[in-house]
């Protein structure tokens, strides 16, 4: 048995619990919605956009869309609903969304380009937990492409099962793990220099004078 | 461990919860609490309070009110533990204007009209056009109606204060008979603007103070028999040598006009 398929059967009830709630009132069925995906969402935000407080809007926003999505489905269509990835395609959308937003505003700067202490939320309440480790993983991810930093968030953060992820992308199977395990290679090799040598900041190893990082 | 296992465990690791309270950013709540003609039904986003309907409305049908609210704002409507802050002791003076309102569901004219409203004091009422003259739209006195009409949160923003200038009550959200009756209730002398209306005036001014006021501010409502003077504008007034009151604030009509004329050409 697969890892994917394992998590699979931890969450299929899970997901049902979801689905009849939401059949049965929607409003009440959206609470048990949001509580039982938000750190999936929430994860998966901040992993992608890198700032506690951009996390929390396009968290918000996607499951206040979310749920004026829901309001105009029938029964059956809920009924048939795959919570995780439909959940994760709205997010991804609002988050595409902003970075276009955000693109047509010249004066605020790329969310790549953020210096990393831009977030005082993820200062106080996460550094100590993460890590330093956890700090510089986060800020190697968002040297991904994005169709790799994407794949290995919903698979490795979230913990989406493959055949979910091949639904978010609209690709085959294949694809996703492509792009899942290209992602896992240049990981490592972004932190191969930072373990072997002396610590460094993330940001520093892709510096274009010193692409090896090298001191 | 190999290094994958050691990478993807701690890429586990970088899940995180959202933080405590962030429903209460999709989601708004709702209570039911005595109002003054009955109970009432007020809904609250995190930005402050965002619907009100009577219970008569909704015909006392929680699921009634419900459905209105997400008709018109699409959220999710989840019992609340306890009313918004504020909200019983502004019902209970009928001083709502220290209340966090959540108006982003209405345009930027409909929330500067009722920015306006807001700022009536309770037992006095202001024309339709005088709310116009304030939002600088002096000729959008009709759009000043819808805008009232179209008041989310009545009651609390006071829009039943707003009556016409012949001295009639007007429409209202819940019905012109509840207008009535809140303004009674608040003590509002309409009989004595209506007949001031019939007669041509819409400001009354004192002839010991020189000072002149709308009908039913409190100062102008002191001013006795002998000494009370109508007039049709505050125009009028100033040219017989009265300035307007400084609490009630009538304004000239035609210079707030001439000022929206005047605006687009540079001085």
């Amino acid at each position: 048995m697969t890892e994917a398929e394992t998590v699979g059967v931890a969450t299929v009830d899970a997901d049902d619990r979801v689905r009849h709630a939401l059949v049965a009132d929607l409003d009440g069925g959206f609470v048990v919605l949001y509580e039982t995906y938000q750190r999936l969402v929430f994860s998966t935000a901040l992993r992608l956009c890198g700032r506690w407080a951009d996390a929390e809007d396009l968290t918000a926003e996607a499951f206040l869309r979310s749920y004026r999505a829901l309001a105009g489905y029938e029964p059956a269509r809920i009924g048939s609903l795959q919570p995780r990835a439909w959940l994760v395609t709205i997010l991804l959308n609002v988050w595409r969304n902003t970075q276009r937003t955000a693109a047509r505003r010249p004066q605020s700067a790329p969310l790549e380009a953020a210096p990393d202490p831009a977030d005082p939320g993820e200062d106080v309440e996460r550094a100590v937990e993460l890590g330093e480790t956890g700090r510089e993983l986060a800020g190697m991810l968002r040297q991904l492409p994005e169709q790799q930093r994407i794949a290995v968030v919903l698979r490795h953060v979230a913990d989406l099962p493959i055949t979910e992820i091949a639904s978010v992308f609209g690709s085959p199977e294949g694809t996703v793990k492509s792009h899942i395990s290209r992602g896992l290679q240049r990981l490592r090799e972004l932190q191969a220099p930072a373990e072997s040598g002396a610590p460094k900041p993330a940001r520093r190893i892709n510096d274009p004078a010193n692409p090896h990082g090298d001191a | 461990m190999t290094d994958n296992d050691l990478l993807t465990n701690e890429l586990a690791g970088l899940g995180a919860d959202a933080p405590a309270g962030l429903l209460d950013r999709v989601a708004a709540r709702w209570v039911r609490v005595p109002g003054p003609l009955g109970d009432l039904y007020v809904a609250s986003t995190d930005q402050g309070i965002a619907y009100v309907r009577t219970d008569k409305v909704v015909h006392g049908e929680d699921g009634a009110f419900a459905a209105s609210f997400r008709k018109r704002f699409a959220r999710p409507l989840l019992p609340a533990e306890r009313p918004p802050a504020g909200l019983g002791p502004a019902l209970r003076t009928g001083r709502t204007s220290g209340l966090r309102f959540d108006l982003r569901g209405s345009t930027d004219f409909e929330q500067a009209v009722l920015r306006t409203a807001l700022t009536i004091p309770k037992g006095q009422v202001r024309p339709y056009s005088w709310v116009a003259r304030q939002v600088g739209r002096p000729r959008a006195v009709r759009a000043v109606g819808s805008a009232l009409a179209r008041n989310p949160v009545p009651l609390l923003i006071p829009c039943h204060r707003v009556t016409r200038s012949d001295g009639t009550i007007g429409d209202y959200v819940f019905g012109s008979e509840m207008k009535e009756s809140l303004l009674q209730a608040e003590q509002v002398n309409l009989e004595e603007v209506r007949e001031l209306a019939r007669a041509g005036f819409h400001y009354i001014g004192s002839d010991t103070t020189g000072i002149v006021c709308f009908p039913t501010c409190p100062h102008g409502r002191r001013i006795t028999a002998a000494h009370r003077h109508g007039f049709r504008s505050v125009e009028a007034a100033e040219a017989a040598g009265y300035r307007p009151c400084k609490y009630c604030r009538p304004a000239p009509e035609q210079a707030s006009a001439d000022r929206e004329v005047a605006g687009s050409v540079p001085e």
